[in-house]
């Protein structure tokens, strides 16, 4: 497949139909929350668009992100659009091994210094640059100097977003976050543990269409990342009317009621899963009847027990409380012991006015 | 410190903090008040004080026809901001699972949308109160520095409640963390102003009403 070729040319090629390409930008336009006059924007730009050189890099990872982006479903649009990048360099999909794989890394950065984007997952680990290093160099080499000449950084996952699970306590490696080591570069975030494929494939249309897309507070695109969970749950009503599963097996969950009780991280974790869902949309995992685990949010492996409710504190709040109450029992006995004694004194010290006292004069 | 960080935070620390400051401060003032004992009434009982006592812990609940006329406002405003507070803190699903965090113990709650209606409606109340303390120049003038921090550590609960609730401006775990961290404020002054009237309010009911028990007259 030749990288002069536009992505238009290339589908065509491949077969794919005006109709079937058409569609897929709408579905993208929608997922963005676009208007559908925007539809014919996105379509000519993607069809005019060249493949734009991608570097993926995988430091400490499950290559469950890749996993997620390959096996969500086969032969989709999403697919092709994504065969229709220059996916130049990528540990787990490429062909090449050893030094060869390296150098299609440094042929692909020569050849498109300053243009390419730069796709990391996994985080980097900062307390040691052995605990992960690829070809002998190191996590944090690599990333710098391929972010160095590169267009724009996409942190696909949690952990190249956030840290994720390598920096979960006690961080034996000191993993940190892409943002972390790189600041002079634009940074998207697509955390999850992992993504919903058509997020990611859809930052990156919406990247290559318009630019950089507007960011949260967190760098995560707003399009996906702008609702929480919970204010697009479909388990949402029930919570509002008070009906809760107590249980994984009681009545409330065959019922399908709000798994807040049961820990569900839906009302602080923002992620397009309510709404996009997994495999082709089939479902996601409260409808699947287990609580949101917070997965696209920072340090979700540290947010308190996964099945502990969001409203209700992390550490034994019952053991302080009898602490407490000991150790005021103490303190309490001994002010009230000192104030007793200053009683007792005021009365022992108290004088007596008599008849002569009140006629004295003063 | 991330969003998401401070919310762990208020769960986590500062929540075992304020709960420590709390308990052992209501107990060391319970104990303060305790240990200065009572003298012994040498005169001979004329009734029950354990009747008088007991009756008037309840029956204070309840105003007399005299209340409404001279502060019909304060009483009514009164009843509602205190049942009020009652239903948004005791009846809130979220609320009552860190009752049971902490006593083991559990009830069943309202539906949320009931408890928002509610919280809404004890906020109104609450600045009505505040209106009145400061518009009305007795009221002005027995007020303290004390009386208005009272009202506001109560009040930012709410208010920070009704934010989390509805997700207005900040971040979900953001206002979820304010609204933790400001009950958290109210539970460290709780023993140290006169928001302890929630705990010592029944034994000073009791020990009026067990005073004028034992001398035979009605309180």
């Amino acid at each position: 497949m030749s990288k002069d070729k536009t992505l238009g040319e290339t589908l065509q090629e491949r077969g794919v139909s005006r109709r079937s390409f058409l569609k897929f930008c709408a579905t993208t336009a929608s997922m963005m929350a676009l208007p559908p006059a925007m539809i014919p924007v996105i379509a000519a730009t993607l069809e005019k668009l060249r493949r734009p050189s991608v570097i993926w890099l995988s430091f400490q990872e499950c290559t469950g992100c890749t996993e997620s982006l390959t096996r969500s479903h086969s032969a989709t649009i999403e697919d092709l659009i994504f065969d229709t990048i220059s996916l130049d360099y990528h540990h787990t999909l490429q062909a090449a091994s050893g030094s060869a794989a390296e150098h299609a890394r440094e042929e692909a950065m020569q050849e498109n210094y300053g243009n390419y984007i730069l796709v990391v997952d996994g985080s980097i680990p900062g307390e040691n640059n052995g605990y992960s290093t690829i070809a002998g160099i190191s996590n944090k080499a690599m990333l710098l100097e391929v972010a160095a000449g590169a267009a724009a950084i996409v942190a696909v996952g949690s952990c190249a977003a956030f840290g994720g699970i390598p920096k979960a306590d006690p961080n034996p490696t000191g993993a940190v976050s892409v943002s972390d080591l790189i600041k002079d570069k634009p940074i998207v975030n697509i955390p999850g543990c992992p993504p919903i494929p058509a997020v990611i494939t859809g930052v990156l249309v919406q990247f290559l269409t318009f630019g950089l897309p507007e960011l949260d507070q967190l760098g995560r695109p707003a399009a996906f990342y702008g609702n929480s969970i919970h204010d697009r749950c479909y388990r949402r009503p029930f919570y509002d009317k008070g009906l809760f599963a107590d249980s994984f097996d009681d009545e409330g969950a065959k019922k399908g009621w709000c798994l807040f009780k049961l820990g569900c991280k839906g009302p602080t974790t923002y992620n397009a899963c309510a709404t996009t869902k997994w495999n082709d949309g089939t479902s996601f995992p409260i409808e699947a009847g287990h609580p949101c685990l917070g997965c696209s949010e920072p340090d979700f492996w540290d947010a308190g027990s996964f099945y502990k409710a969001l409203s209700t504190p992390t550490e034994d709040i019952g053991k302080t409380a009898v602490y407490a109450g000991a150790a005021g029992l103490i303190a309490g006995a001994a002010l009230g012991a000192s104030l007793r004694a200053r009683k007792q004194s005021a009365v022992k010290n108290h004088e007596r006015v008599t008849i002569d006292d009140l006629d004295q004069e003063s | 410190m991330t969003d998401a960080e401070f919310l762990l935070w208020v769960r986590g620390p500062a929540f075992t903090t304020a709960t420590f400051i709390m308990c052992a401060g209501l107990v060391i003032r319970f104990l303060e008040i305790f240990l200065l004992g009572r003298k012994a009434d040498l005169a001979e009982a004329r009734g029950s004080a354990f009747a008088g006592g007991f009756r008037t812990m309840f029956k204070r609940s309840i105003p007399d026809a005299g209340s409404f006329e001279r502060s019909g406002f304060t009483l009514v405003s009164g009843y509602i901001f205190h049942i009020g507070l009652f239903i948004v803190i005791f009846l809130f699903v979220p609320h009552i699972l860190v009752f049971e965090a902490a006593t083991g113990l559990s009830w069943p709650g309202l539906p949320s949308n009931i408890i928002d209606a509610t919280n809404v409606v004890t906020m109104i109340a609450l600045l009505a109160v505040l209106i009145h303390r400061i518009k009305d120049p007795v009221m002005r003038m027995l007020s303290e520095f004390n009386d208005y921090l009272v009202w506001f550590v109560t009040f930012l609960p709410l208010l920070t409640g009704y934010l989390a609730f509805h997700r207005v401006g900040l971040s979900a775990p953001m206002l979820i963390g304010l609204h933790i961290l400001s009950v958290e404020l109210l539970m460290v002054l709780f023993p140290f102003t006169k928001l302890s009237h929630a705990f010592t309010l029944w034994m000073a009911r009791w020990y009026n009403g067990a005073i004028a028990g034992y001398k035979g007259v009605q309180s």
